[in-house]
């Protein structure tokens, strides 16, 4: 078969540029930069690495909801063969204060939680350390635990700040008056349960000291900030850590902060002076790694007949841990997205005696988008307006709570070439009334939202005589394509071929970098790059004769730009459309069509890009329909820990997919003009399919995910 | 007995006497892996994954759960997929392909070439096993094995032209992908099956 040649793609209509686009970007020349490494099983993540003389380590979890570990019995399993320690609260090297608390590991006998991490049993082999913390045998004095929920909870609180430092509370206008004197009225209250990043690749860590300098290869998703931290916590100068995250199975989040192995890992091999590596369980991460909290939203819409937005409150409550304050910030996209004179946006949270919430996939936006593109279908159902119209109705002029100006706003552009691709216009709007057999079918559409984020970073560029090109930065590519992006952005600012350039990445000893988080990577790394590219070029033009033997180099850091306060309101947009079957018999929903339209500045690869959105999509498919976490009453902790429990979608849940962006040039972002797109694909995927499930059945689920035990009563009624 | 070492590809034996009170936990193993014959002496709880992983230096085969819920795992044991992390080692008497050992020296499989042309892939943790599963899954398909969704009566999915979107996506929800590769898994089995 001709596997080079370029796949055959179907000549588009002429005036079909956004297809047409497509087959562009599937037959991108470019190929990912590690794609090589990737098929062949060469590349190597972070416990693929075993220097000479390693132990295994194995986590031991608390298997009481609150408490204190009153006794470890280790003496039982040191006499075995193999076993080389086994570290608790009360011989674990102590620890400089942690900024995270979670990170605060076998420092005290405290469980704050069920899953936290109270013993390491470090062993010569895996079988014999796995066997050996099985059998550690520890003893807790319990207390009574709270294991919430929240909803209605006496100890719920308004929190100063959300993620993201966005204020918990914002107000505007007089919404209850607006509220009550709008003539037509949306209150509705949507749940979702908890979910997990679930990474392919679980957290992992391989850890040596050499000469009071420590080498962690760590699973994240930023070796400079885990490089901080393990500084930090050992108490050691920055420049005797080295943190290299060169591949990483994915993170969605969950690597965006330093998490117990690298610390783990680091503790055990100072303890015993030997390199040790150690692999979270699967079934221990929903515990340790964090996730998205569940929330229970009520939004409440006042708009005239028209379906024009007058009052708009979004109030989210949530939990959090009693480690940590981490409050999934999900009213925070209605403050941005539409007309609304009159607004109100709170959150509420309670910490509870329950794992710590953290980042997941588009914290914020992928949650509370759910519920505000909903309940702006309840809107359209109650006025009678078409959802994608209503949408371009309440389009604002300026940001509705900065007041500022968006530098760019792709949402009306994405919403028509959407239905246009989709095929929306002529659509009956009636629910329930697409019956063939036993399926109801039905479509739904949903905007999507993701803000603009930029961090500072530094980059170095280095020409060499031979002609070719060398980019080094701390940056990360979890699977987003960094290596193939930054290989452009360097080619482009230098004016050469990209096959020219190499992009060194992936450890803490290059030049500074953030992490790969808040669809930042490209933006701030790219900068960076942008601007040693830029000044290497200029080198090089003022440069005569040939290169000198060391080549030339310069470095840049966009610490000036990334502070630079902007007077735009900055997001991305997009719009997506699902077309779904729900089988009346069994209560299953199949998705059948997914397509998402996204405004995200330059799109600088199409390839990854594409990738990116459709990763989103899918994420968003599994967020809608099946991933469902249960919060234990009994233990205070999640019920589904694994793969077979737990349902990520899989290759079966998954239709032809369609993601489409449209060009967008805004000035007034960075070197590139590109925007994030590596969360925006899962921001209202859910409430895209879940609207369509409406259309389809005509019943109204409110509840997250919607599996078919929740769709079947209303079925069978 | 002869040495079936040649075809099977491994045996495996205990050593010491049966008399002893604590038998010897470990065995000598002899595993023929990518064309070649390790002999080795295991842990007998030692998975088929953990020996790839960490005692022949085979990281290609990923641990994504070790509990056969995710695929990451996947290699072919006599041509036939299987979770390496639900093998133990010391059972494995047949021969073992892993993700390293399907490549032609520097030309690669028709699976691989196409899990890059269509950018089939994002962390590339999964990949390794959707391909060697995507192998197996083909000639499965080839062999005339229905799954759940092909048509009762169907004369098997061996013709191509059978080997619909729906096949390939059924045949190939055992591999779990999070980065949500999926569509472009289908598009490029698909362009690979042609
Ligand atoms: S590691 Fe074997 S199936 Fe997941
Ligand atoms: S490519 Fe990351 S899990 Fe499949």
């Amino acid at each position: 078969m001709p596997t080079n040649s370029p796949p055959q793609v179907p000549a588009a209509p002429e005036e079909d540029t956004a297809e047409r686009r497509d087959a562009a970007d599937r037959r991108d020349p470019d190929a990912r930069r590690d794609a090589g490494q990737k098929v062949t099983g060469t590349a190597r993540y972070a416990a693929e690495h075993t220097p000479p003389g390693c132990l295994h380590a194995v986590p031991v979890p608390a298997t009481v909801a609150r408490g204190e570990v009153t006794a470890v019995h280790a003496d039982e399993l040191l006499r075995r063969p193999g076993v080389q320690a086994v570290l608790s609260h009360t011989n674990a090297p102590r620890l400089g204060e942690a900024e995270d608390p979670t990170l605060a590991l076998l420092q005290t006998a405290r469980v704050p939680h069920r899953g936290w991490y109270v013993a390491l049993v470090v062993a010569d082999t895996l079988e014999n350390a796995r066997a050996a913390a099985d059998d550690l045998r520890i003893e807790y004095a319990t207390e009574e635990h709270d294991p919430g929920p929240p909803a209605g909870h006496p100890g719920l609180y308004a929190p100063e700040e959300a993620n993201g430092g966005h204020p918990g509370l914002r107000e505007r206008g007089d919404f209850d008056a607006a509220f009550a004197t709008s003539a037509v009225r949306v209150d509705a209250t949507y749940t979702m349960t908890a979910q997990h990043n679930h990474p392919m690749e679980p957290h992992a860590a391989t850890a040596w000291w050499e000469d009071d300098a420590l080498t962690v290869y760590d699973s994240s998703q930023g070796a400079t900030k885990v490089r901080d931290v393990l500084a930090q916590l050992f108490q050691m100068p920055r420049h005797r850590v080295t943190v290299v995250s060169a591949y990483v199975g994915g993170g969605f989040g969950s690597k965006g902060t330093p998490r117990p192995q690298a610390v783990l890992a680091s503790m055990a091999a100072l303890h015993l002076g030997r390199p040790v590596k150690l692999a979270l369980p699967r079934r221990e991460l929903a515990a340790v790694v964090g996730h998205r909290a569940p929330t229970v939203q009520r939004v409440r819409i006042g708009a005239d007949s028209d379906g024009v937005i007058s009052a708009l409150a979004h109030e989210v409550v949530t939990q959090t841990s009693t480690v940590k304050e981490f409050v999934e910030q999900a009213a925070v996209p209605a403050r941005t997205m539409y007309t609304s004179p009159h607004s109100r946006t709170s959150h509420h949270v309670v910490a509870l005696d329950v794992p710590t919430p953290s980042w997941m996939r588009a914290p914020g936006e992928a949650s509370g988008m759910y519920a505000l593109e909903a309940a702006m279908d309840e809107l359209a159902v109650a006025t009678g307006v078409d959802p994608v119209e209503l949408r371009l109705r309440n389009e604002p002029d300026t940001e509705p709570d900065s007041g500022r100006p968006f530098s760019s706003r792709g949402l009306p552009e994405c919403l028509r070439q959407g239905a246009r691709l989709f095929g929306w216009e002529g659509r009956d709007p009636r629910p329930g009334v697409r019956r063939a057999g036993d399926r109801l079918t039905g479509t739904g559409v949903a905007a999507s939202t993701y803000p603009y984020l930029l961090s500072p970073s530094s980059a170095s560029a280095h020409a060499a005589p031979d002609g070719t090109h060398l980019v080094r930065l701390a940056a990360t590519d979890i699977g987003t394509g960094a290596r193939t992006v930054l290989a452009r952005i360097a080619a482009e600012a230098l004016d050469v071929p990209p096959a020219s350039v190499r992009v060194e990445l992936g450890s803490s000893a290059l030049p500074r970098a953030p992490l790969a988080g808040g669809s930042s990577g490209t933006s701030s790394w790219g900068w960076a790059v942008h601007k040693a590219c830029t000044a290497l070029a200029g080198m090089v033009r003022a440069h005569s004769g040939p290169l000198p033997p060391e080549g030339l180099t310069a470095r840049a850091d966009t610490a000036e730009e990334a502070g630079r306060e902007s007077p735009y309101a900055r997001h991305a947009f997009g719009a997506q459309f699902a077309e779904v079957d729900v089988d009346t018999v069994t209560g299953e929903v199949r998705v059948r069509r997914l397509l998402g339209v996204f405004a995200t500045g330059r799109v600088l690869s199409r390839r990854t890009a594409r990738s990116q959105f459709i990763g989103g999509m899918t994420m968003g498919l599994g967020m809608a329909l099946t991933e469902s976490s249960t919060l234990d009453p009994a233990f205070g902790d999640f019920a589904e820990r694994d793969l077979a429990s737990y349902h990520v979608p899989v290759c079966a849940d998954v239709p032809a997919l369609e993601a489409h962006w449209i060009d967008e040039e805004d000035p007034h972002l960075n070197a590139m003009g590109s925007k994030g797109i590596g969360e925006i694909g899962i921001v209202g995927t859910a409430a895209a399919i879940a609207n369509a499930v409406h259309h389809a059945v005509g019943v109204r689920l409110r509840d997250l995910p919607l599996t078919p035990d929740r769709l079947l009563p209303h079925l069978r009624a | 007995m002869d040495d079936a070492g040649a075809t099977s590809g491994s045996r495996t034996f205990r050593e010491g006497g049966t008399e002893e009170r604590h038998p010897d936990p470990t065995s000598f193993v002899s595993l023929r892996i990518n064309g070649n014959t390790h002999e080795l002496r295991l842990d007998n709880r030692t998975t088929l994954l953990d020996t790839l992983r960490e005692h022949l230096d085979l990281t290609g085969a990923k641990k994504g759960c070790d509990h056969g819920q995710c695929g990451a795992c996947t290699v072919l044991v006599g041509g036939r997929r299987i979770n390496s992390c639900l093998v133990l080692a010391v059972t494995c008497d047949e021969p073992v392909t892993t993700i390293e050992g399907l490549a032609d020296h520097d030309r690669l499989h028709p699976l691989q070439e196409a899990f890059v042309a269509r950018d089939a892939l994002q962390c590339g943790y999964c990949t390794p096993g959707q391909i060697c599963s995507a192998v197996a899954m083909l000639d499965e398909a080839a062999a005339g094995h229905p799954s759940h969704v092909t048509p009762p009566g169907r004369p098997g999915a061996g013709d191509p032209e059978l080997l619909t979107p729906e096949e390939i996506r059924e045949r190939m929800s055992g591999n779990i992908c999070r980065c949500g590769a999926y569509a472009n898994i289908v598009d490029a089995i698909q362009e690979a099956a042609r």
